[in-house]
């Protein structure tokens, strides 16, 4: 370790003004507060002191992730060989998933990257860390047999219109990662949507055992099938077809356990989401005009990205609510909106990725009216005061 | 009509000033990514670059003959009823314009469908007509037509290239993209056939444009 703060020590006046590198300035910046605390302070002003910076909270977010990103690895193998009726050895199954999602992840990080550290260089501002974890989540929200390309495709859409043009991290409406998410979900509709994509290699009928259909829990309850859904232990544990990262709900407990202990992620939003989508789940079961809309609490919570979108997506820092007040707001009406696309709309099986950026859209004005009220509501009692 | 200034000097028929007025709406002035006019149409059919152009070149021209002919007259229009009479110039040229499609290129006039009837409504010709027509020599108004008839073609030609390219492959109608493409796995972009996308194009237009010049670009 200590050699490479000292190889970096070394190469650093180059990049500084006037150095050979000085255009790349940038990209060195980036590299070394990666790997090491940045020395530098402020001179002026009170600042905030704590020992995390935005990349330390970022490379939590990651190690939150990383139980999903396992099982998920691990879930592509199973239903490849469940699909072709095999049995395999933990290190097959897992080798095989490692295969099929790692290049997902280099692609997802590299092309999104890529335009990071030309915006930094073209502006001349410093990289930053915010992609670490839109370019972790892309290939999770993604089916394992997407094509590259269009992950590349969708990671630099999201990045240049979802995060640059509003002035780049920090500044974006939208969370990048669901805004790639539905980049292909709209202009690749055929290779997001549909029975065959979430299992690797699936083609209909070839080589498939029979009764295996590699449709999503999702699939079978809009197509009124309720008592073909996995057991509640598979839709826990996630031995489900799925996007890659969403099938198992204990990873995600996990991931969301490590975001509200460490004060990274905002129990009020994944709270106010559960019970969004408890209420509307329970109003349609009162309802129960059909069969999608007698399914319990319960399950409808456990199927599906709902999980998932609420723990990692809803509690994007940047594009949530600010105000205590307004992410229970927020919070609730994404839950609310995703079981309600989801039941109401055929055309669009998961409703979660809609029903967030819907919100995201909303937090600003949401935001606005608390801090309105309570200003009003202040006033008032200073008024009463006097 | 006397608080309204009007172009007193002699001017040569290509002027500078003149020529200023077929080309400032290209670019600094445009009237689609500067002025945020005319938007609709601009989503409605940049679906395909045929339309396109031809629905550019029908707002050329209403816009600069409507100019031409509120100019001639706009010392006998009275004030109070000037937005009718204007309109009532601008709704024959455009039947003019819409019958003349129907004859000569009835597909692309059947695609463009509302759309030719709507430039009536188009806010660009009620603008120019309001801000310049009124109070400018013929002339001057007519070049002042052609260059933000122009300006919005303009935009709307490269909206629709982008669209039809990534969204269906084609460049005016066109097969540009080979067919081993398709065969190792391109897909057309569904999204570029979507009307969001066209928004979202001008966008990036209005972007790149505002980055280049920074007279357009507020004060923080």
């Amino acid at each position: 370790m200590k050699a490479l703060r000292n190889y970096l020590d070394r190469i650093k006046p180059q990049f500084r003004e006037g150095g050979k590198f000085e255009k790349l300035h940038s990209t060195f910046d980036a590299f070394e507060t990666f790997l090491y605390v940045p020395d530098s302070t402020t001179t002026s002003g009170s600042h905030i002191r704590d020992a995390v910076d935005l990349k330390r909270t970022m490379s939590v977010v990651l190690l939150a992730l990383m139980p999903a990103l396992l099982f998920g690895i691990w879930n592509t193998g199973y239903q490849h060989y469940l699909s072709l009726g095999q049995t395999a050895s933990f290190g097959q199954i897992f080798s095989f998933g490692l295969w099929k999602v790692l290049p997902i992840v280099v692609v997802a990080y590299a092309s999104g990257l890529a335009v990071e550290f030309i915006f930094a260089q073209y502006r001349k501002h410093e990289v930053n860390e915010g992609y670490l974890v839109s370019g972790m989540l892309i290939p999770l929200v993604m089916p394992v047999d997407i094509p590259l390309w269009m992950v590349a495709v969708s990671s630099i859409f999201a990045v240049i219109l979802g995060k640059e043009a509003f002035g780049g991290t920090g500044m974006n409406v939208f969370n990048p990662a669901l805004l790639a998410r539905a980049f292909i979900f709209f202009a690749y509709p055929a290779q997001i949507t549909g029975d065959t994509i979430w299992t690797a290699g699936l083609t209909k009928g070839t080589g498939v055992i029979d009764g295996f259909s590699g449709a999503t829990p999702l699939a079978r309850a809009a197509s009124g099938a309720i008592d073909k859904l996995p057991s509640m232990h598979d839709l826990f544990f996630g031995f489900i077809p799925g996007s890659i990262g969403e099938t198992s709900k204990l990873a995600i407990i996990i991931g969301a356990a490590i975001l509200i202990l460490s004060g990274i992620g905002s129990w009020r939003i994944m709270v106010a989401g559960l019970l969004g989508g408890v209420t509307i789940t329970l109003i349609f079961n009162a309802v129960a005009a059909n069969a999608y809309m007698t399914i319990d609490p319960l399950t409808q919570v456990m199927m599906g990205s709902f999980l998932f979108g609420m723990v990692f997506m809803a509690t994007d820092p940047v594009t949530a609510a600010q105000t205590n007040r307004g992410k229970w707001i927020y919070g609730f009406l994404a839950g609310f909106f995703a079981i309600m696309v989801r039941v109401f709309n055929p055309a669009y099986p998961e409703g979660t990725m809609l029903a967030i950026l819907l919100m995201n859209t909303f937090a600003p004005l949401i935001d606005h009216f608390v801090i309105e009220s309570n200003i009003k509501r202040r006033l008032k009692r200073a008024k009463a005061v006097v | 009509m006397s608080e309204e200034k009007i172009i007193k000097e002699k001017d040569p028929w290509f002027s500078p000033r003149n020529f200023k007025l077929l080309k400032n709406p290209l670019n600094l002035e445009n009237p689609v990514t500067v002025q945020v006019l005319g938007i609709c149409s601009a989503l409605a059919v940049t679906v395909q670059m045929k339309p396109a152009i031809v629905m550019a070149l029908s707002v050329t021209v209403v816009t600069a003959f409507s100019n031409l002919i509120i100019a001639l007259i706009r010392d006998t229009i009275p004030s109070r009823i000037r937005i009718i009479v204007q309109l009532v110039v601008v709704a024959a040229l455009v039947i003019i314009v819409d019958q003349l499609l129907k004859a000569y290129v009835y597909d692309v006039s059947k695609k463009l469908s509302v759309f030719v009837g709507l430039i009536i409504t188009n806010c660009i010709l009620m603008g120019r007509l309001e801000a310049f027509a009124m109070a400018n020599k013929p002339w001057p108004s007519f070049i002042d037509g052609i260059g933000n008839g122009l300006g919005y073609g303009a935009i709307l030609v490269i909206i629709a290239f982008f669209r039809e390219l990534l969204g269906s492959g084609k460049i005016y109608g066109f097969d540009v993209i080979p067919k081993a493409f398709y065969e190792a796995g391109y897909v057309n972009n569904g999204l570029m056939i979507l009307p969001p996308m066209a928004l979202m194009t001008i966008g990036v237009i209005i972007w790149i444009q505002r980055s280049k010049n920074p007279v357009l670009q507020e004060d923080n």
